[in-house]
């Protein structure tokens, strides 16, 4: 697959502590499967790319695995996971499936996208 | 120099032939006379309406027609249902849209929106909906498409500028492309379509609307613009059944038809010696009116049989009696219909005339006809059809129907019950000067125990016709005019 891979499982390096995130999953540290797709390296999908590496440096320091999907070399994984826009970014796990799609200029409703903060008033 | 340029300007207004608008045709029955030739070619046509009034049928035999008559592979861009419940859907309706897919001739894809899953965070655009319309379109080398409902992303996205800008740039796209596709979306209460799509679509622009009238219900659908064609504006009734949509032009095509000179027995002999020894003109309009019990079917039904006997074809509408209740009947006439049903040159359609609006039996009567392609044409009794529309409608209903069997060169007859003493003239709603001969059928009380049927050919266009007042009787060797 024609697409760039950031893993860092494993790391030695602890996440910090955010309180709200280990509470919600206090026995196993999750592993953060994120799918990236863009079409073409567009500033838009760049800046897409960055605000997502630096988020999850964040905050699932360790814990993740980025994989970003290039539509116009692979046009037909467009289908499986139901992409219309671009940038989208979807989390394959934990489950449930969650998508965000955007430039993800916006930290916070990224975050609680991810279930990583919880929405004023959806929980 | 100057001289030059102004030479140059006046070729830039010289007509060229790609200025004019070229069109596809739908393949869909009636809606290519309505649009005058079919949708724009290489742009998108709109096609709006409430739920249920048969949107994506009309898309989908938009597809299924291009690939099957013209050789135009489609794609199925489906946002409201998912594949397998579209197959599902038109399979009852005949089209076999796997077998399509697996010829290459339809590509489709289900792009499903939902809100609850989406979260939207800064800049996005719908490249993605766009590489994957490319794909599929790519695939089987489409030239005809449908987005169905594309205004979905209006309810599955939140910042409808960006969908709105993401539209207009698919719609450009589309006509680059070279592909004429067809858009569906929901009808609006202030604007044609709930979220404006005709302000990006404006080329070609269709309501669909399913109405009750008396509990009747009619599908109808009109051409509201179209932009750089001539269109008809009135409203189409049209059907979906198992073959798919048919829209009935029902405007008169007016009196251009050409008067043969062939003559038609009437399936009685003694009733041809009346008509100046001849018969009834092809292509004639005959009506036969009478009272309850004269005899008018049996009239109609001779007629019928005589044209079976030439080895034409003859197609009865039946809005009183079942088709076996009218063997059985004539066959007490001496009329033996069944033989000529066993060798289908006589079909029988029995329909109640409660079953369907007014304009629903006018494409009924048009989609058989088509499709029998019969010499003879009864229409027994047209007096039932009455009862569902008003005198107007009915006329004007009439009126289109004659012409058309006129234009198809069909000789038609048309039985009329009359009650009591009314005047003829009035009963006959009117549509006497439609016709080309009348009938009048009596009873008349003959002393103090009998009842004598009579008969009076009121007129009949083009010939020296009897026209004296003549007793008949209906016994199992047929119908006897006496004095003859």
């Amino acid at each position: 697959m024609a697409s760039k891979q950031n893993t860092s499982r494993g790391s030695a390096r602890r996440r910090p502590a955010t309180g709200k995130a280990e509470k919600v999953r206090p026995f196993k540290r999750p592993v953060w499967e994120l799918r990236l797709y863009v079409a073409g390296m567009t500033p838009t999908s760049i800046r897409a790319f960055e605000n997502l590496k630096q988020l999850c440096e964040e905050h699932m320091h360790g814990a993740y695995k980025i994989q970003v999907v290039d539509l116009l070399e692979w046009p037909k994984l467009a289908t499986g996971d139901q992409i219309i826009a671009v940038p989208t970014l979807v989390r394959r796990l934990p489950t449930p499936v969650k998508k965000i799609i955007g430039d993800l200029s916006n930290t916070e409703r990224v975050l609680v996208g991810l279930d990583l903060r919880p929405a004023g008033g959806r929980r | 120099m100057a001289a030059s340029t102004a030479i140059k300007k006046k070729n830039l207004f010289a007509p060229r032939p790609s200025m004019v608008l070229e069109k596809v045709p739908t393949g869909i029955r009636g809606l290519d006379q309505v649009t005058h030739g079919g949708f724009p070619k290489g742009r998108t046509a709109l096609v709006c309406g409430g739920p249920g009034t048969g949107k994506t049928l009309l898309g989908l035999e938009f597809l299924v027609r291009g690939a099957t008559l013209y050789g135009e592979p489609g794609v199925c861009v489906a946002m409201e249902e998912t594949v397998d419940e579209l197959v599902t859907n038109v399979a009852s309706l005949g089209y076999d849209l796997p077998a399509l897919v697996r010829t290459k001739k339809l590509a489709m894809d289900y792009v499903h929106v939902e809100r609850k899953q989406i979260e939207e965070t800064g800049e996005y655009d719908l490249e993605g909906l766009f590489i994957r319309l490319r794909a599929a379109i790519e695939k089987v080398k489409a030239k005809r498409v449908l987005l169905d409902t594309i205004e979905l992303l209006f309810l599955g996205l939140t910042n409808h500028g960006i969908v709105r800008a993401e539209l207009r740039r698919l719609f450009h796209w589309l006509k680059d492309a070279g592909v004429t596709a067809v858009v569906t979306a929901e009808v609006g209460e202030k604007a044609l379509t709930r979220y404006g799509l005709e302000e990006y679509v404006a080329d070609c622009v269709i309501v669909l609307d399913h109405r009750v009238t008396e509990q009747i219900s009619t599908r109808r659908l009109r051409v509201v613009k179209y932009r750089g064609s001539s269109h008809e504006t009135n409203e189409y009734p049209f059907l979906l059944d198992d073959e798919g949509i048919s829209v009935v032009p029902i405007t008169s095509v007016g009196l251009t038809h050409s008067a043969p000179t062939e003559r038609l027995s009437s399936g009685i002999p003694s009733l041809d010696v009346m008509l100046a020894n001849q018969g009834f003109f092809r292509g004639a309009s005959i009506l036969i009116t009478g009272t309850a019990g004269t005899g008018k079917s049996s009239f109609a039904a001779a007629f019928a049989g005589a044209a079976c006997t030439r080895k034409e074809r003859a197609l009865y509408f039946a809005y009183e009696e079942s088709p076996s209740q009218i063997l059985r009947n004539m066959k007490s006439v001496g009329l033996d219909l069944e033989k000529w049903m066993q060798q289908d040159l006589l079909r029988i359609h029995a329909t109640r005339p409660t079953a369907a609006g007014l304009e629903a039996h006018l494409a009924h009567l048009y989609q058989e006809v088509e499709q029998f392609k019969p010499n003879v044409v009864v229409v027994d009794p047209i007096t039932n059809l009455i009862s569902v529309g008003d005198l107007h409608s009915v006329k004007a209903m009439l009126t289109r129907l004659i012409d058309f069997l006129k234009t198809h060169n069909i000789t038609a007859m048309f039985t009329n019950l009359v009650y009591g003493n009314e005047l003829m003239e009035e009963t006959a709603i009117g549509i006497s000067s439609l016709m080309d001969s009348w009938l009048v059928l009596r009873d008349v009380h003959h002393g103090e125990a009998q009842r004598v049927r009579t008969l009076n050919l009121l007129k009949s266009r083009g010939m020296a016709h009897d026209t004296r007042m003549h007793s008949f009787t209906l016994s199992n060797k047929g119908i006897e005019i006496h004095g003859i």
